[in-house]
């Protein structure tokens, strides 16, 4: 595989008696778009907590675009270029969705200066662009606690794009968003990412979004990959197709 | 918004007249602000959902500076102590931070009172150094190189205080607009979204503790002088116990609120000493009741008019 900026490598977890990830490997190529797949409690977003500094393995390593990362902060990996969104939105949500996406902007920016607001920060027209290219624009003032599960969700990626991140995880991105605007969420989604080569990696659930959005899917099973192929070679499968999409052969 | 720099520059206008037709508020009126400068600290922290219960450490680390310096004829006057206590508080804030930024909520809380509640027995315990539970006396300094009198001098310290306090809260009101403020609020909401942003909370809250270490040392330094004396009660945990009260009091969304509520916390003091001698923490003890019940944004939320919603920073003045 060319031009891979992400190697997870045997990475192994076990909370208890239960083995969240167990020889878990994914190498991920530039530019690509990876859903994981599999049942509840299969070990994907340990796997993402893992490659995003929230956990640390026992064993195994994590490397991004050369170097190891397998021991650093969520602060550090972040800072190299990693954005990841999550299952439940992680917002200031007492505060504005404009403030939210502008102090990414700051924290990207270095912009600490105690003289300058963050409203009136000198990029901040770009965080009101990105708002308008992921549909959401007319938010911008709204406090995010009055806002919807689905926009949250949305807003939750907006930040995590905000640092303009090489790779993004993203937990489930359609999880609380209607069945009528999850293909339109994708589909802005899919427009942002491509605009700014951002490689991601995705946990879904919804077989239609896999196959129409990624480009090789990873089928997670008892903390692992069981198999990985396209979306046809995959939804295709008739073992895939019995334990984790179920649907008989 | 309009309102409150309105009503900011009337309680300017009203504290820098009073004294010159009531030359007996002039103290409790000092006493106020350096009372307000230490809440104001307090709030810097609770905008990180963190409270502090031993503010009276940077108080009186700052109060005892300067009066050791000023005993030992050192810095004679008084616009070399105030910065010299503010910043001999400041780095004893930078050493106890790094170690209590790492903690949260009621540990946080508690690590403070404890550090605090240990220099109060090294004020009493150290009597040869201290002056045990008597304190030091501090000799009245020159201001601008000026000998005043006492009333003289007491007025001077009032209005350096007052433009100090102005200049404080002018500085922390920007710090809560800028990024650095922000972030000092993710810390409350949401840390680990700050953290996947790539800062660090302990960073963010480490800054604001100096920042309110800073402040506390400030209203120190200048009550050291203008009581003329320092004892351990400014470490006591029952003094750092008074700032919250009055942040609390005062309210937390802007930055006039801790003054308002040092003003009012003096005014109760005064005339519940006087009319209710024995009862005068139930007095107290009920207006903090009445406004946690009935004014969760404090008094500056009152006079903002956001009187009975939990306060949110909207200007920070």
């Amino acid at each position: 595989m060319s031009g891979v900026i992400l190697e997870a490598d045997d990475l192994h977890l076990r909370f208890g008696g239960v083995q969240a990830a167990n020889g878990a490997s994914l190498k991920v190529a530039a530019n690509e778009r990876i859903a994981i797949i599999g049942p509840n409690g299969a070990g994907k977003t340990t796997f993402i907590n893992l490659c995003t500094g929230y956990l640390k393995p026992q064993s195994g390593r994590v490397v991004f675009n050369g170097q190891d990362v397998t021991r650093l902060s969520p602060q550090a990996i972040t800072r190299l270029g990693i954005g990841r969104s999550f299952q439940i939105p992680q917002l200031f949500l007492d505060n504005t969705v404009i403030e939210n996406l502008l102090l990414a902007l700051s924290a990207r920016e270095g912009s600490w200066s105690p003289f300058l607001a963050v409203q009136r920060h000198p990029k901040a027209e770009e965080m009101w662009a990105l708002l308008e290219m992921v549909g959401l624009k007319e938010t911008g003032n709204r406090i995010v606690r009055e806002l919807p599960e689905g926009m949250r969700k949305l807003i939750d990626i907006a930040v995590a794009l905000a640092l303009e991140p090489k790779l993004i995880f993203m937990d489930e991105p359609t999880s609380g968003v209607s069945s009528t605007e999850k293909f339109q969420v994708m589909d802005t989604l899919t427009r942002v990412l491509d605009a700014r080569a951002t490689t991601a990696v995705f946990v879904e659930h919804d077989m239609d979004v896999v196959a129409r959005y990624a480009n090789r899917v990873a089928v997670w099973t008892g903390g692992r990959i069981a198999h990985q192929g396209t979306p046809e070679e995959i939804l295709s499968h008739p073992e895939v197709r019995e334990t984790v999409i179920g649907v008989g052969v | 918004m309009a309102r409150q720099l309105v009503f900011g520059l009337a309680l300017i206008a009203a504290l820098a007249v009073f004294p010159l037709f009531s030359p007996w508020s002039t103290v409790i009126l000092t006493v106020a602000l350096c009372e307000g400068l230490a809440a104001l600290g307090i709030m810097v922290l609770l905008r990180a959902g963190q409270v502090s219960f031993g503010h009276g450490l940077f108080f009186s680390f700052s109060a005892y500076a300067v009066a050791f310096l000023a005993a030992a004829k050192v810095g004679h006057e008084a616009l070399v102590l105030i910065p010299v206590g503010m910043a001999a508080s400041g780095l004893l804030a930078a050493i106890v931070g790094l170690f209590v930024v790492r903690y949260r909520a009621i540990f946080f809380g508690m690590l403070n009172l404890a550090i605090s509640m240990v220099f109060f027995s090294l004020l009493e315990k150290l009597f040869p150094i201290t002056g045990g539970a008597d304190g030091k006396r501090v000799p009245r300094p020159t201001f601008a190189g000026i000998e005043f009198g006492r009333e003289q001098f007491e007025l001077a310290t009032f209005y350096v205080t007052l433009v100090l306090c102005i200049l404080a809260a002018l500085f922390v009101a920007r710090y809560l607009l800028s990024p650095g403020g922000k972030a000092l609020e993710a810390i409350k909401s949401n840390e680990t979204r700050l953290e996947y942003l790539g800062v660090s909370p302990r960073k963010v809250l480490y800054g604001a503790y100096l920042l309110s270490g800073l402040l506390a040392g400030l209203g120190g330094a200048i009550i050291a002088l203008v009581s003329g004396h320092v004892t351990p009660e400014l470490a006591y945990w029952v003094r750092s116990g008074e700032f919250v009260f009055i942040a609390i009091l005062g309210g937390i969304g802007g930055v006039a609120g801790p003054f308002l509520g040092a003003l009012m916390f003096q005014i109760i003091r005064g005339y519940a000493a006087v009319y209710a001698p024995e009862t005068w923490h139930a007095v107290l003890g009920v207006m903090l009741l009445i406004i946690i019940f009935f004014a969760p944004a404090g008094l500056y939320g009152i006079v903002a008019g956001k009187g009975g919603k939990p306060q949110r920073e909207e200007g920070g003045r």
